[in-house]
């Protein structure tokens, strides 16, 4: 059993090996591009503990990075909190929403509660503009926040402090995600997932492991998000539209649906298809600038039809081609 | 150890760097061509947009089939931001540290600007013209490498502050204002011009939420206040809307309408033409739908640049007219420079504009900056709904 784990192995300490090296061999704008991959890394992380391991699905978790962004600037900038306090704070405060709106969404099943859901992405960005809140949320105006530099006097520049920032994150947290999808509680997890009723005649206590699922899944969008705001400098209702939350969904599925690992896939995805899409656009003549968002979804079904598992499916196949035939 | 050499590379790189800089040269400018970048909104929400940025690059292309400016052909690299603010970081560093622009011109939105302004000032790389109408681009002190365009929403409520202070000034005013950014800039200019009467005057003030369906009640809580003269700053849905509840209201006043709604088309026939009579709107440019200017120079002179380079679509297209204005703007700070392309220089230029007129702006009007002005085009005309068109009326006012 254990030689056959091996490829999975080297292949992960291949991609940490390469993550580590990235900051050095790379200029500024590639890091940002870089921090972006792992802060969506993050968020697809969280996302797929609740609908991949839990099938809870949710078009709303661009309103939970919105938390976590939107703490983590006014926290900063309006409150002095130290930056890397903020991070925390912020994203504690995504798991209190996550784990409340758990609460209604344990009366949703399939369809309803994406629906539900996709009612907090629509809402989101109208909230963060509502005039009550001006005074911590700038309205639509939004809020800056200052370039975050390394501490100790850490020679490195503002760009890779902040991505070693979300690679230690990333790192973290997808080791956490993977021991609570190994232990009893994710067994738990799954079992609601797939046989609700007998896992509740087994003894799972279906609220409670539903709810901190949802908990859990906003406090890693609250991290993503939070590092987002740190990384852009800038937060605003237009940062956290309906797109978001669409975009984090198209990630776990093209990254392989339950797959821990996939989610790298599904960042790299959200992060450089649409670039892509804007640069192929272009050899399309001139007036074909309208075309980036026909390209992206041309994009994307080609990608579920070769890769219907995802990134993750397609990569197990060939895995166990290359071993069957050894 | 490789770790630690390429530690090294990079000090010893970005050491090199700083001794290129010292030397000045521009980065995007060689002796035959010039980088110019943008961002844009060409997918997603505000796509609509995405005219302005295919209408430069035909402009500019044409610059280039005549030859350039001072010897030099005009690179424009516009990307894609989605206008989403991440995006626009990203690729505004893309441009400066990849594509290796001498500035950015005219990228579009008022957030996606506001989250790379810190950026492109900490690196004293230009942002030229931006394309939205927030006063907060107009801030030399504090950014001086970015300057603003568009009209702002401000010059615009002084210009009708003035207008009812010179016409009515016992009036009793009510206002309609969406509440973000565009109506509260609103307000803030009315009370402006209006000085110390603001208080006196403004008798009722109401805001809705674009979520709202419908507007009718704040316009029965206006009318209600006996104001006799209506400010609507409202975008086109919530303006069609006022407009025909004011009309079978009995409003009997004067109604001001903000100038992002004066679309016969999609605003006024909505609303219906006979209750849109007597409407007032300022404007700084020329209609290309409207029947007046058919045979104006200017306006031939854009019909000409569509037949050859867009299609119709663009002619009639009031954001693609807008285009046409911006890049002719870019173009004569370009000429200014002449043969000294240094980011300090163009800057200087682009606050160092003259009375600048173009084809599409209303005849007399002057585009004009300073080092302490960073707002373009303070103009307007006043105009009047008179069942089937705008009528201009006036003076051009400066707000």
């Amino acid at each position: 059993m254990s030689r056959v784990a091996q490829p999975g192995t080297i292949l992960r300490l291949a991609v940490l090996a390469a993550a580590l090296a990235f900051p050095f061999a790379a200029s500024g704008y590639h890091l940002y591009q870089g921090a972006q991959v792992l802060i969506f890394a993050i968020a697809l992380l969280g996302l797929n503990l609740l609908t991949g391991v839990n099938g809870q699905i949710s078009l709303g978790h661009g309103a939970f990075f919105a938390i976590g962004g939107y703490g983590a600037a006014i926290l900063t900038a309006k409150l002095g909190v130290p930056y890397l306090l903020a991070v925390p704070l912020a994203s504690l405060v995504c798991f209190g929403a996550g784990f409340l709106f758990g609460f209604p969404a344990l009366r949703f099943g399939g369809l309803y509660l994406a629906l539900a859901t996709f009612a907090l992405a629509v809402a989101t960005p109208q909230i963060l503009a509502y005039k009550g809140f001006d005074f911590l949320t700038g309205g639509s105006s939004g809020v800056s926040l200052a370039k975050p530099h390394a501490p100790f006097a850490l020679p490195l520049t503002t760009d890779q402090w902040l991505y070693c920032l979300c690679l230690l994150c990333a790192a973290v947290l997808y080791w956490a995600a993977r021991n609570l999808v190994e232990s009893r509680v994710g067994r738990a997890l799954v079992a609601l997932r797939d046989q609700p009723i007998a896992a509740e005649a087994m003894g799972v206590n279906a609220a409670l492991y539903k709810t901190t699922c949802f908990g859990v899944s906003a406090l890693y969008a609250g991290v993503a998000g939070a590092l987002s705001a740190l990384a852009v400098g800038f937060v605003s209702p237009e940062s956290f539209g309906l797109s978001l939350s669409l975009s984090f969904l198209v990630g776990i599925v093209v990254g392989g649906l339950g797959s821990l690992g996939g989610v790298l896939f599904g960042a790299l995805f959200i992060e450089f298809v649409p670039n892509l899409a804007d640069q192929l656009s272009v050899t399309f003549g001139e007036s074909a600038k309208a075309l980036p968002g026909a390209i992206y979804g041309g994009l994307l079904i080609l990608a579920m039809a070769v890769m219907p598992g995802g990134v993750a499916g397609a990569l197990e196949a060939a895995m166990r081609r290359v071993s069957r035939k050894k | 150890m490789i770790t630690r050499r390429s530690l090294l590379q990079s000090a010893a790189a970005a050491a090199a760097f700083a001794a290129g800089a010292a030397r000045a040269e521009t980065p995007g400018v060689t002796d035959t061509e010039i980088k110019i970048g943008q961002t844009m909104p060409y997918s997603g929400p505000a796509s609509a947009y995405g005219v302005i940025g295919r209408t430069e690059a035909a402009y500019f292309k044409m610059i280039n089939e005549q030859g350039g400016v001072n010897g030099r052909r005009i690179d424009f690299v516009s990307l894609d931001d989605g206008y989403s603010p991440p995006r626009t970081v990203e690729q505004a560093r893309r441009l400066v540290e990849d594509e290796k622009v001498a500035f950015l011109f005219n990228t579009l939105g008022t957030a996606p600007n506001l989250a790379i302004r810190q950026y492109l000032n900490d690196n004293k790389v230009p942002q030229l013209f931006v394309s939205t109408g927030a006063s907060v681009f107009s801030d030399p002190a504090h950014f001086p490498w970015t300057i603003g365009y568009n009209p702002n929403y401000q010059t615009e409520a002084r210009i009708y502050g003035k207008h009812i202070l010179a016409t009515r000034p016992d009036g009793r005013i009510a206002v309609l204002f969406q509440n973000d950014g565009f109506g509260k800039e609103y307000l803030i200019g009315l009370k402006d011009a209006l000085g110390d009467r603001a208080g006196a005057m403004i008798v009722k003030e109401a805001s809705y939420e674009t979520s709202e369906p419908t507007i009718d009640s704040q316009v029965v809580s206006l009318q209600g206040s006996g104001a006799d003269i209506l400010v609507i700053a409202a975008t086109p849905k919530f303006a069609a809307q006022a407009i025909r509840k004011s009309y079978d209201l009995g409003w009997s006043g004067v109604r001001y309408l903000s100038n992002v709604s004066p679309s016969v088309a999609t605003v006024l026939k909505p609303a219906g033409l006979e209750k849109s009579k007597g409407l007032i709107t300022a404007y700084y440019g020329k209609d290309p739908t409207d029947a007046r200017w058919k045979d104006d120079p200017g306006m031939k002179q854009w019909q000409a640049f569509c037949d050859k380079y867009l299609s119709h679509a663009e002619f009639v297209d009031a954001n693609a007219a807008y285009a046409f204005s911006a890049a002719g703007t870019m173009l004569q700070t370009l000429k200014q420079c002449g043969a000294d392309l240094s980011r300090d220089n163009v800057m200087k230029q682009a606050a160092g504009i003259r009375d600048l007129e173009l084809p599409l702006l209303l005849p007399g009007m002057r585009i004009a900056t300073s080092p302490t002005n960073f707002s373009p085009i303070r103009q307007m005309q006043l105009a009047t709904f008179d069942g089937q068109s705008w009528q201009l009326f006036g003076e051009l006012s400066t707000g």
